[in-house]
């Protein structure tokens, strides 16, 4: 790669060990994806929390923070695994939460901004077209390329911090115009009333085309959609296909027109879908025993508007007894929703919510699903039902009045 | 290969026909994918040359390889047929050589149990004993 003086400069120590070490990791990956050389980032967003670091990956940060490791650029971190209100009530283990707050400390310590949201791009920054940033949970990366133009790869934790200690990242992949094209395309012709619908469009685009570096070019849909509906579809479209970009014709910004979008390559594919292949993937989700004890809205966070909306669907009425609903949020959100009155709506119905975390990296998770007896998980999230398989959960997608339905009358359907 | 990094490895093959993701597919206390419905459901990727023909969603990669590393239960090597910026910087942090891009179709080629080298300086994988 082509070094510029500075970077020469902290490969000679001149920011100090940690930043020396970062830009060396980063240099071999660049080296992997044939970068030839470094761009600065603007804002950075990391995935840290004991669930997926583990001991290995605290041992590691804590020697980081000895080297005096310290972000350049303003970091923040996506949802953790523990809600400490919630921890003990949950059954999560007292152990890993001390680690857990030794890592946030660590963390901290280093400058980096603890939102513990994977919803940043809804709360907390918002970067603007071209912008570089180098952001790790996949549904906040696709957003930023595709909802905004910024420019980021997925960047998982040592990558993202990485990028925070040096400032810059590895210029390869949708940094690149050439990786911004849209390689296929997707006429919408049903209705996506709903946001799970928008996640089955994102598991039926995603599931077809498991690719990085594919990116669907949507059209055909007669409304705008909404930040809520973007999220879900992108969320979906990062989890089943591993995709980090989309293009929504008259949209998004890279996309005024299909031919804009696709930026001269060749369509090898069009995809249509229709309000039936919709119903087909509701249809598609086995039952297993019947199991209607676990309802979950999370993966990704709920907006306000979310929030909003169920509340009132739960006002009212009331979680069925047995039965556990969950909510996840961040704090910003939640403080908002408590003023509101929407957070005391959904408690008063027995909703839990939990803040600062995702329902999929809970700790101790599977751990629960065994204490609960629970076999089956229902969300109206696509990305939580594709994401939460390893826990050995049978996961069925529905619609969010249907979940709420399925929530209070303990019925599956 | 297309791409590579790390040091030469030997070790027996596990072929997969589906992709991979820790956090979707890996039970990672064991070293087992247990995600129901996988085509290796069951199966170990612990010390084993792992061949996938893609990557699946997610970030946790990055951080899940190193402490597979640490908890010892970390495979040889990761042989994918396409593969993610996630499982690039998870395998290079956590010092697992990984490569990307199949000349020949391993599910052709190899069957699992097979002793393999991997050379990624050189791009190529040798079989050295079959199951």
């Amino acid at each position: 790669m082509d070094l510029t003086p500075e970077e020469r400069g902290i490969l000679a120590g001149t920011r100090g060990e940690a930043a020396k070490r970062a830009l060396e990791y980063q240099m071999a990956v660049g080296a992997f994806w044939g970068a030839r050389r470094f761009v600065p980032v603007t804002n950075v967003h990391m995935m840290g929390d004991i669930e997926v670091m583990g001991d290995g990956g605290l041992q590691w940060l804590r020697s980081e923070a000895r080297l005096g490791a310290r972000c350049i650029v303003p970091t923040t971190t996506n949802a953790r695994c523990i809600d400490f209100a919630h921890c003990e009530r949950l059954g999560q283990d007292a152990g890993e939460a001390a680690k857990e707050r030794e890592l946030i400390a660590c963390l901290q310590g280093m400058d980096v901004v603890t939102t513990d949201t994977c919803i940043n791009y809804q709360t907390v920054y918002q970067p603007h077209l071209g912008e570089r940033v180098a952001w790790g949970d996949t549904g906040t990366v696709i957003y930023a390329n595709s909802v905004f133009g910024a420019r980021s790869n997925f960047e998982s934790g040592p990558a993202a911090l990485a990028a925070a200690l040096t400032g810059r990242t590895p210029e390869y992949g949708f940094h690149l115009d050439e990786h911004r094209r849209g390689t296929f395309t997707v006429q919408l012709d049903a209705a996506l009333d709903d946001l799970a619908d928008w996640g089955a469009v994102g598991k039926l685009v995603g599931q077809a085309h498991q690719n990085y570096f594919a990116v669907p070019v949507i059209h055909g849909f007669r409304r705008t959609p909404t930040a809520d509906e973007l999220k879900h579809l992108g969320a979906a479209l990062a989890s089943y296909g591993s995709m980090a970009m989309f293009h929504f014709v008259g949209v998004t910004p890279e996309a005024p027109s299909i031919e804009a979008a696709l930026g001269g390559n060749v369509v090898a594919e069009s995809v249509v879908i229709a309000g039936e292949d919709i119903e087909r993937v509701y249809r598609g989700f086995r039952l297993g025993d019947g199991d209607a004890r676990l309802v979950v809205f999370s993966g990704p966070q709920q907006s306000l508007l979310e929030m909003k909306r169920l509340a009132a669907l739960f006002a009212g009425r009331r979680v069925r007894a047995g039965s556990s609903c969950f909510v996840t949020t961040n704090s910003g959100v939640l403080a908002q929703a408590r003023r509101l009155g929407f957070a005391q709506s959904l408690e008063e119905a027995g909703v839990t919510i939990l803040e600062g975390v995702c329902f999929y990296i809970l700790q101790n998770l599977s751990a629960m699903r065994e204490a609960h007896r629970w076999t089956n998980m229902v969300s109206n999230s696509a990305k939580i039902v594709n994401i939460i398989g390893a826990h050995r959960f049978n996961t069925i997608l529905r619609r969010t009045a249907e979940c709420v339905e399925i929530a209070c009358s303990g019925v599956l359907r | 290969m297309r791409r590579a990094f790390g040091p030469a490895v030997e070790g027996e093959a596990l072929v997969s026909e589906e992709g991979f993701s820790p956090r979707y597919d890996l039970d990672r206390w064991t070293g087992v994918i247990t995600r129901p419905g996988h085509r290796l459901e069951g199966a170990s990727i612990v010390d084993k040359v792992c061949f996938f023909p893609s990557a699946k969603g997610g970030i946790a990669a990055g951080w899940a390889f190193y402490d597979l590393k640490w908890k010892k239960i970390a495979p040889k090597a990761f042989i994918f047929g396409v593969t993610n910026p996630v499982m690039v910087q998870g395998a290079i942090f956590a010092g697992i050589p990984i490569t990307e891009g199949w000349d020949l179709d391993p599910r052709q080629a190899l069957r699992s149990g097979d002793w393999v080298r991997v050379e990624p300086t050189n791009r190529t994988i040798e079989v050295l004993r079959r199951a």
